[in-house]
């Protein structure tokens, strides 16, 4: 089939960037969206135009390195599905898909359809972790955890840290992905004893990378290649309150 | 040069021990002094990087990705292994050191992987104090599960995505550290060379994949947790930026490479559907705990599975192995899937595939026990084929998947340049010529929370350290030669794409030195992989420029290390007249058609050592000795 693309083009942080028009004439059914732009970029380099610059890495939806929108979809149009896991089979002959980066001032255009997402890694590095150093573990039966408690837990923690939930919100919110980390370590037993500051630092940091506040709209989780659900944005909320409300651990108002 | 393992002797259970106890220590005050650089942040170098961080050492963390919680480890489905014998099913920490250095063929130090089995009770301990949300049983009891090349369940996970949660793990304690000031981390960046300065390993060239910029880093020493080299065959489990460039240029620079010709095969990937096929998808191994893999006894039968009658199945692995059945190891299960379609039995459009088959394991146990179990790898399975696996059997066929080889490196995990340690995937320490499943995770963890941080300190005590300056020759002539390679590259203005001699050079290593290798076809490759090479070197042609973000750029030069690294992997396969685990020589076998060892002539090491552009290398050997377990044939039957 013939597919027509429309891709951001944008040489660096500097530049202005604009959409070029291509033709992939040749897509099979059974390639993956990646794969019809490798084809693209092979067609490009042959013509001695520069390749599309896009992320990528393990092409099995498990990195989180992967990632554009499509039509205005962040991963385009398959639900818990990455951009590296869809197939062409979901398109047809003619279609004309317009690809553009994650739009987000906390996620600044590095070229084409790649961002800088470092402001994911500082929200961790604020909070996001059980602080227990190497060697001090006690056995791994010696805390029991309640099995549906692990369960929950899991479901937040599937989160792979691409970003789309930030690109899909209206106020480039980074909601949904910090409160994943909150619920992941706040579900369980070895996450209880940091539980307040760590809601408190990780909002904080998330504030100072200027992502937006959530407004309940519900994109992200409608985009989320996870399945990563809008109630762990309701867990964060209740422990950010419940920090607040208690004083802890240097909780600034803002 | 004589090759020291440094392996510890007395009684196996006690080595790691008294080993550890004649370890010189660094003063808590001192370590700070010292600066370490940790190049990868997988489940190696991540776990190094927050460990050596929290003993008060200075860190220096790079990975090429965007973020260190990118490292291929992720992509690690099916467990980790630990010998904790919470079922009460007869496992012991000698039991998991008998099952791996049997695994591996016995060509693995049995002083290694004991420790490794000992130390593996501390990860599960150490990741459930993280937070893994490892799987439960209802009593809130860790559970297990059983796999490949064991009779015991000792298999710890987290769904299908326990890569991922034991990666997050150390991510997450390697960002406590960097949020701490202790690590200074550094994405996408890339080691191009290594500088070594009066026989030391001293320093690391990188190349900022944004902006181009050639920097050198110094310090104390330096740790590689970059990975294994499947990509070599292009076509891989592997991700698509795994590449060899650290340890191989590491090699250039008088680091051993280890038996390079120790690839995996994988039993269970999505087979191959199109020229265009940029990487191949693997499902976990821990699916032949409840499926059950055949093919038509007829040949040539194009009818559905559904249409094929029980008794017109050949249940192969079944049938030739009814101890350990479907769960036979890996190199097993691939040379069978292979067998039965070179028998013309394969199914599927190419011929190239096998069944791995549900319907049974649905009707024992009921749709949501499996969903509970493998449901995220039907669900990646039906998103990639388009087929329901809950309806359909599956088709599989074997790809190549983990690297046994790697560079050299002694008990410490230290390399022959003093101060290079290689951790993790990128050495060749553990696993002999076989890795069994759910023991990558388990090694890489083993290394960089427990082992490294034990072994580095004795050397960084014994040791003075002079200044060294950016201006000092060797770290001139390195970043000058990392010039020179990105300088050739942009400016060799061919006509081929780098992808498409990465393809051309994958065919060739997956056609004679893939799952099956013979003396004839090695040869062939070695006369064809120096030809491609040189026309890589002439006819590439990479666009842009080198100071900015190049993509093309970056896979050329990986290519470029691949296109060497082939070669000795042929030279290896070629030298090793035996068949041993992953590396079936088809000459070697059995009546019964089994890897045929050799112990008597084989039963070694083979570290190859660089000598120079167009120069043989030369091999050095470290012999193997087994005190307590005894080479036998493995046998599965």
């Amino acid at each position: 089939m013939k597919i027509i693309l429309h891709i951001w083009r944008q040489k660096n942080a500097a530049d202005k960037g604009r959409m070029v028009r291509y033709e992939a004439p040749n897509v099979s059914e059974h390639m993956s969206f990646l794969e019809m732009l490798d084809v693209l970029n092979e067609d490009l380099l042959v013509k001695g135009e520069e390749p599309v610059a896009f992320d990528h890495d393990c092409r099995e939806g498990i990195c989180g390195m992967c990632g554009c929108m499509v039509n205005g979809v962040a991963h385009g149009p398959r639900p818990e599905t990455t951009l590296c896991q869809l197939h062409m089979r979901h398109f047809k002959d003619g279609d004309e898909l317009y690809l553009e980066p994650w739009r987000a001032k906390a996620f600044p255009v590095v070229k084409d359809l790649v961002v800088d997402r470092g402001a994911f890694d500082r929200i961790i590095a604020a909070g996001g972790f059980v602080s227990v150093s190497t060697g001090s573990a006690p056995d791994g039966n010696a805390v029991l955890v309640p099995k549906d408690n692990a369960e929950r837990s899991m479901d937040a923690a599937a989160c792979i840290g691409c970003g789309a939930c930030v690109a899909m919100c209206p106020n480039a919110s980074a909601s949904l992905f910090v409160s994943a980390k909150i619920a992941h370590l706040g579900l369980l037993p070895q996450g209880q004893p940091e539980r307040e500051q760590r809601v408190v630092a990780m909002v904080a940091q998330a504030n100072k990378e200027v992502f937006g506040s959530c407004t309940n709209v519900g994109e992200c989780e409608a985009v989320c290649p996870k399945g990563i659900k809008l109630e762990n944005i309701a867990f964060m909320n209740r422990d950010y309150l419940r920090a607040n409300l208690a004083g802890r651990a240097g909780v600034e108002a803002d | 040069m004589q090759l020291d393992s440094k392996s510890p002797t007395g009684p196996i259970e006690k080595r790691w021990e008294d080993h550890r106890f004649h370890l010189k220590l660094v003063n808590p005050a001192n370590k700070r002094k010292y600066t370490i650089l940790v190049v990868g942040s997988g489940l190696a170098g991540g776990s190094a990087a927050a460990t050596l961080a929290e003993l008060g050492y200075n860190v220096k963390c790079f990975c090429f990705q965007d973020s260190p919680r990118r490292a291929h480890s992720i992509a690690a489905q099916g467990g980790i292994n630990a010998a904790k014998n919470y079922h009460n099913d007869g496992d012991s920490v000698y039991r998991l050191f008998y099952d791996t250095v049997k695994g591996g063929d016995f060509r693995s130090r049995e002083a290694n992987v004991y420790r490794l089995a000992a130390i593996s009770l501390n990860i599960i301990d150490q990741c459930v104090a993280q937070g893994v949300p490892f799987a439960r049983e209802y009593s809130g009891y860790l559970d297990n599960r059983s796999f490949g090349g064991a009779q015991v369940s000792r298999t710890f996970y987290a769904r299908g995505q326990t890569g991922q949660q034991l990666l997050l793990g150390a991510y997450q304690a390697l960002e406590r550290q960097i949020g701490a000031g202790h690590v200074e981390m550094f994405p996408r960046t890339e080691m191009l060379d290594l500088v070594v300065v009066d026989g030391k390993a001293r320093g690391i060239v990188t190349r900022n994949l944004i902006t181009g910029r050639i920097e050198t880093h110094i310090g104390d020493a330096v740790v590689l947790g970059t990975g294994g080299y499947g990509n070599v065959f292009y076509l891989s489990t592997n991700a698509k930026g795994c590449n060899t460039t650290a340890i191989w240029r590491a090699h250039k620079r008088g680091a051993l490479f280890a038996n390079p010709c120790f690839t995996q095969i994988h039993p269970t990937c999505i087979p191959v559907s199109g020229d265009y096929q940029s990487k191949l998808t693997l499902m976990s191994e821990s699916l032949r705990n409840d499926g059950r893999v055949w093919v038509p006894l007829k040949k040539g039968d194009k009818r559905t599975p559904s249409q094929i009658p029980e008794a017109e199945r050949d249940y192969f692995l079944e049938r030739k192995y009814p101890a350990f059945g479907n769960l036979v190891p890996r190199d097993v299960a691939s040379r069978n899937a292979k067998q039965v379609c070179d028998e013309g039995r394969g199914v599927g459009e190419t011929g190239l595939a096998v069944y791995l088959d549900f319907r049974d394991a649905i009707q024992r146990l009921g749709k949501n026990v499996i969903k509970e179990r493998y449901g995220n790898l039907f669900d990646m399975y039906q998103r990639i084929t388009g087929e329901d696996p809950y309806q359909e059997p599956m088709r599989i066929y074997p790809a190549i998947h983990y690297t046994m080889g790697g560079l050299w490196v002694d008990y410490n995990l230290m390399s022959n340049i003093p101060g290079l340690y290689v951790i993790g995937e990128a050495n060749f320490s553990d696993h002999g010529a076989n890795r069994l499943g759910a023991s990558a995770l388990m090694q890489g963890l083993a290394d960089g929370y427990f082992v490294l941080p034990n072994t580095i300190g004795d050397y960084l005590a014994s040791n003075k350290f002079e200044k060294v300056e950016t201006s000092h020759a060797a770290v001139r002539e390195a970043e000058s030669n990392v010039v020179q390679i990105t300088r050739r590259l942009l400016e060799a203005k061919g006509t081929r794409s780098v992808d498409s001699f990465h393809r051309e050079l994958g065919k060739i290593v997956w056609e004679y030195c893939g799952m099956a290798r013979n003396e004839a076809g090695l040869k062939h490759a070695l006369s064809l992989i120096p030809p491609l090479r040189e026309q890589f070197w002439r006819e590439v042609k990479v666009l842009g420029g080198g100071e900015e973000l190049n993509q093309s750029l970056e896979r050329a030069g990986r290519v470029a290390d691949f296109l060497e690294l082939a070669e000795l992997m042929c030279l290896d396969a070629l030298q090793r007249n035996e068949s041993c685990g992953g590396h079936f020589r088809e000459e070697y076998q059995t009546p019964e058609g089994e890897a045929a060892r050799d112990d008597a002539h084989y039963s070694y090491v083979a570290a190859w050592e660089y000598r120079g552009p167009g120069q043989p290398p030369v091999l050095q050997k470290e012999p193997l000795a087994f005190e307590y377990v005894h080479p036998a044939q493995r046998s599965y039957k």
